[in-house]
């Protein structure tokens, strides 16, 4: 493209006032601002002593649970919605027939690998009956990687922490969004 | 003969101590005002250590201290082995040499015995009497771009040698305008000498900034840019050329550069003081004369010290407040504006000298420092219309 192009539209600089031509105006207003920073609040969050606040734990996507119902029993039917959802694979279902009559299946183990979970929400979105959900756990951390492969009493211990925290969209009067 | 050497010695090993922990310690509060400039807590968690007391991060430079000495010192197979290693010398060196002339507080009583070849009490200062010490510190300071140049070109990176390269420019650039700045404050003085120069602006009480804003202004922006301080710190911009003249360096030797790069930053900021600030003297509190006890002898110690560290955190905050300069407005500022107000100061000085006198017995100081801040105003004012700093080279329509 040539400078003559007329396609080129040409923007004309505004000119300098004579402060920015000064150049020393200009000086003082920069030292201001940093003053003012230097001696405003501040915004680290000390992490291990001071937890950060979280907008919305409701909608925060951090470790799952599987959530219990009201006999205190597993939701989760075992239909793999969930696993068939899942862009990274990490859950890993065995159905067993279920030990209760209001229903066919019932996990017999049920995994994630939370170390190959992306934290999409897929799982959380594909799931009839609410039985899977994401809490707002984010500080997740193991010393090996089996260790990072929640299984079915983990979860479930999971919800136990959380359910009170965050109730499930049922027990809030209301559906799943 | 003895004694002097025993005294100059034990002054010697004071201020090397001193030195090295208050740019251990000057790096700790770089990093806090750089941290709450930008609205964060900075180092805070390194105490003493296998404790857990944490005394606000006051551990971390021993942290960082012991961090350099065992880091692997890596030297490529590429450069200049001799020079490689001299250069990071040298350039150490000369910055402590440096403070040999540069008074640390004024003199110790003089009952402690210890008479001076001269006669007089004690001066706080490793080498007393040197007559030429503001041009000591002028051929030091310019030494140490000698380490600059020898590490840029002894790395044999091209990185390195760019840096070295901008660094030899922009001395020679701002050596002149440095020069210029102080040449009033030495007419004014009547010495070379840096205690008499305080001395002076103690016994009139007017110190140097009031008389001469536009010799200050000059010299400040001069210093900063010898220092290499943000916004001129052109031959080691990071964005640009990694780490310029030490980017082939690592552990100690980059140690010992970036040691003498704030041990610059805190002669800059003596220099300033002393200068321009009236030392060690501050109103009604510490006197002018050289009979004093220990209580005045302490105080002007302290107010000395208290100066030099507000001078530093102005230098810290700087570098947070303004961009870098682009290298040919840096070339446009040294020549086309600190160079005439240089002059221009200069000229001012010199027929202050000659009828100051008569002024002040006229029409008194007020009105004498008032006018010289009026003929500032109206200097920079001169210079910004005739070489404003914004250079636009982008292209033009007009141009094609
Ligand atoms: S959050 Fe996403 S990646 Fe993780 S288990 Fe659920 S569907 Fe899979
Ligand atoms: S989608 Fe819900 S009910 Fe179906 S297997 Fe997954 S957790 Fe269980």
């Amino acid at each position: 493209m040539k400078p003559t192009d007329p396609n080129i539209r040409w923007i004309e600089e505004p000119r300098l006032g004579l402060t920015g031509r000064m150049y020393l105006p200009l000086v003082v207003q920069g030292l201001t601002t940093t003053t003012r920073h230097l001696v405003s609040p501040k915004q680290t969050v000390s992490f291990p002593e001071e937890r950060p606040k979280i907008g919305n734990p409701l909608i925060y996507r951090g470790v799952h649970r599987l959530n219990k119902d009201d006999a205190g029993r597993v939701k989760c039917v075992a239909c793999f919605l969930c696993a068939t959802a899942c862009p990274a694979h990490c859950i890993d279902i065995i159905a067993a027939p279920s030990p209760w009559p209001d229903r066919e299946k019932y996990p017999e183990s049920f995994v994630i690998d939370e170390l190959r979970c992306i934290f999409c929400g897929m799982c959380e979105e594909a799931c009839p009956v609410e039985a899977i959900e994401l809490t707002s756990l984010f500080d997740l951390t193991g010393r090996s990687r089996e260790e990072m492969v929640f299984d079915k009493e983990k979860l479930l211990s999971v919800y136990d922490q959380t359910k009170d925290a965050e109730p499930m969209p049922s027990h809030r009067g209301g559906t799943t969004p | 003969m003895t004694a002097i050497v025993v005294e100059a010695l034990v002054k010697i090993v004071l201020l090397c101590f001193a030195l090295m922990t208050a740019a251990a310690y000057l790096v700790l509060l770089e990093r806090w005002i750089a941290a709450w400039v930008q609205d964060r807590l900075g180092p805070n968690r390194v105490g003493i250590p296998l404790t857990k007391i944490k005394m606000f991060g006051l551990g971390q430079p021993l942290a960082d201290g012991l961090k350099f000495i065992f880091k692997e010192v890596y030297t490529p197979s590429h450069v200049d082995k001799v020079l490689y290693i001299v250069a990071p010398i040298s350039i150490l060196a000369a910055a402590l040499a440096t403070f040999a002339v540069i008074p640390f507080g004024s003199v110790l009583p003089s009952d402690l015995g210890f008479p001076q070849p001269d006669g007089g009490p004690i001066r706080l200062v490793v080498a007393p009497g040197i007559d030429v010490g503001m041009i000591y510190v002028f051929a030091l300071s310019s030494l140490a771009v000698y380490g600059v140049i020898l590490g840029g070109w002894a790395s044999n990176n091209k990185y390195s040698f760019l840096g070295g390269l901008r660094s030899s420019a922009q001395l020679i650039a701002y050596e002149i305008p440095l020069g210029l700045g102080i040449l009033g404050v030495v007419l004014a003085a009547g010495s070379l000498r840096l205690d008499t120069i305080i001395t002076s602006q103690a016994t009139s009480g007017l110190w140097n900034v009031l008389v001469q804003p536009l010799g200050f202004l000059v010299f400040l922006i001069a210093a900063f840019a010898e220092s290499a301080r943000l916004p001129f710190d052109l031959p080691e911009a990071e964005q640009e050329l990694i780490g310029g003249y030490h980017t082939e360096y690592s552990g100690m030797p980059l140690l010992l550069y970036l040691i003498a790069e704030f041990l610059h930053m805190v002669t800059a900021a003596f220099l300033i003081v002393i200068l321009f600030f009236g030392g060690w003297h501050f109103w009604g509190l510490t006197g002018s004369s050289d009979e004093i006890g220990w209580g005045t002898a302490i105080l002007r110690v302290v107010v000395l010290v208290v100066k030099v560290l507000a001078t530093i955190v102005f230098m810290m905050m700087v570098r947070w407040s303004w961009p870098r300069f682009r290298f040919d407005q840096l070339m446009a500022l040294a020549w086309k504006v600190m160079l005439p107000l240089g002059m221009v100061n200069l000229v001012l000085m010199a027929s202050l000298v000659e009828y100051g006198e008569d002024i002040t017995a006229t029409w008194g100081r007020a009105f004498l420092i008032a006018g010289m801040w009026i003929a500032t105003l109206l200097a920079c004012l001169a210079a910004a219309w005739i070489a404003p700093l914004s250079g636009d080279n982008r292209p033009r329509m007009d141009a094609a």
